[in-house]
């Protein structure tokens, strides 16, 4: 049960993006496309998984015990980054295919906030490693849903007669907030 | 000196940080509920980038070009991490209200961007005052957003009460989606304002 709350409040109460304010860069940036959008949703989620686990280890293994907790930050950042160049050469090497489809995604998360912060969030809100890995899924599952939605919004906003200096990054920015708007009637819900 | 005077002015209006390159948006909208800890946020983003570009600006000829990002990084959390410490032994309840947004610092591409583009072409003092006036920008662009809130959200600014009891906000200034709508309007007005500059600067060097 308290996983379930953990993976649905991740996913819709305290969305990253919406309520969290988490990955805008990307979700402003790569939201004008709506496959574009989807091969980042997966990609976001595929690292947020794999970097929580292995943050997680090295936290409870490595910085705890040796009394190195000042340094999570700096370990943090050069651990996710280096592990997606890694993940990158990999799939590059052994899936060519899905490095077709999503390799260009990897490369823009490897040093983004979103990443990052639930690692982070992990290790200070005190959760096991299951729990943090079932928190990781439900975040980046939460950051695909509001960026497959801004994008498929974004695409009918093409069309419409949008004034001058609205145009670009301003209107999108109207427009994540009628979402946050719409995410707020889930919260109280958990 | 004017050199320096163009470089630091351009972070703060034709190159905002915020509301022209719309990079580092996170903490935008996360930390300016009110303009104390916009102000914080804004100060502790404008010192490490200030110092990052001193670092990698200084190191330019030393470090191979292949793996300059992880030294950027690197460079980066080191500075990060200072601030965290500084502010967690001298002002507790601003780390706490900031929270894991300063930890996040580490990750704004607004400071890898500037130490890729400038810092490692540009010499020492150009650097740092690049690395100051995109700092300004940012400060700037996040005591307006945190101010404007506060004073429509809370009826207050800085923590003192402007608008008396008469005044009922409206709550929505304080949460996530107002925060959007207000900037998605702030880059509007930006956009209006440095396209009126630039025609008045026009029509003067017409003249």
């Amino acid at each position: 049960m308290e996983y379930l709350t953990l993976f649905l409040g991740a996913v819709v109460v305290n969305n990253f993006v919406l309520t969290k304010f988490l990955g805008l860069c990307i979700f402003f940036g790569v939201s004008k496309n709506l496959s574009a959008s989807v091969g980042m949703g997966m990609a976001v989620t595929a690292v947020m998984v794999m970097s929580s686990a292995l943050a997680w280890l090295v936290y409870h293994f490595i910085l705890f015990p040796f009394g190195l907790t000042f340094m999570t930050t700096a370990v943090f950042v050069l651990l996710i980054a280096s592990f997606v160049q890694l993940l990158e050469m990999v799939i590059k090497k052994h899936a060519p295919a899905l490095y077709n489809m999503w390799g260009i995604y990897l490369l823009l998360i490897a040093t983004n906030c979103i990443v990052l912060s639930v690692p982070l969030l992990n290790i200070e809100s005190n959760y096991g490693f299951l729990l943090s890995l079932v928190n990781a899924v439900g975040s980046g599952l939460g950051f695909a849903l509001a960026i497959i939605l801004m994008a498929s919004c974004r695409e009918k906003l093409r069309l419409a007669d949008v004034p001058k200096s609205l145009e670009g990054i301003g209107i999108a920015f109207i427009l994540a907030g009628m979402l946050a708007l719409a995410f707020l009637g889930f919260s109280g819900m958990i | 000196m004017k050199n320096y005077w163009q470089i630091f002015k351009k972070g703060i209006i034709a190159e905002n940080p915020i509301f022209v390159l719309a990079l580092s948006l996170c903490p935008a909208l996360a930390v300016t509920s009110s303009a104390t800890t916009a102000l914080t946020m804004g100060l502790s983003v404008m010192f490490v980038i200030s110092m990052n570009n001193m670092v990698v600006s200084l190191t330019r000829k030393v470090v191979n070009p292949k793996v300059r990002v992880p030294v950027y990084i690197t460079s980066i959390a080191t500075i990060v991490t200072v601030v965290q410490l500084v502010l967690q032994a001298y002002a507790p309840d601003l780390y706490d209200a900031l929270g894991i947004y300063l930890a996040l610092i580490v990750v704004f591409a607004i400071i890898l961007a500037r130490a890729e583009s400038f810092a490692s072409k540009n010499k020492v003092i150009p650097s740092f005052f690049d690395g100051f006036g995109m700092g300004s920008g940012f400060c700037v662009a996040l005591v307006i957003i945190g101010i404007i809130r506060e004073l429509l959200g809370a009826g207050s600014i800085f923590g003192v009460k402007i608008l008396g009891d008469w005044y009922n906000a409206p709550l929505i200034m304080i949460l996530p989606a107002g925060g959007f709508i207000l900037i998605g309007y702030l880059v509007a007005a930006w956009k209006i304002l440095t396209n009126h500059m630039e025609k008045k600067q026009a029509e003067r060097g017409e003249a």
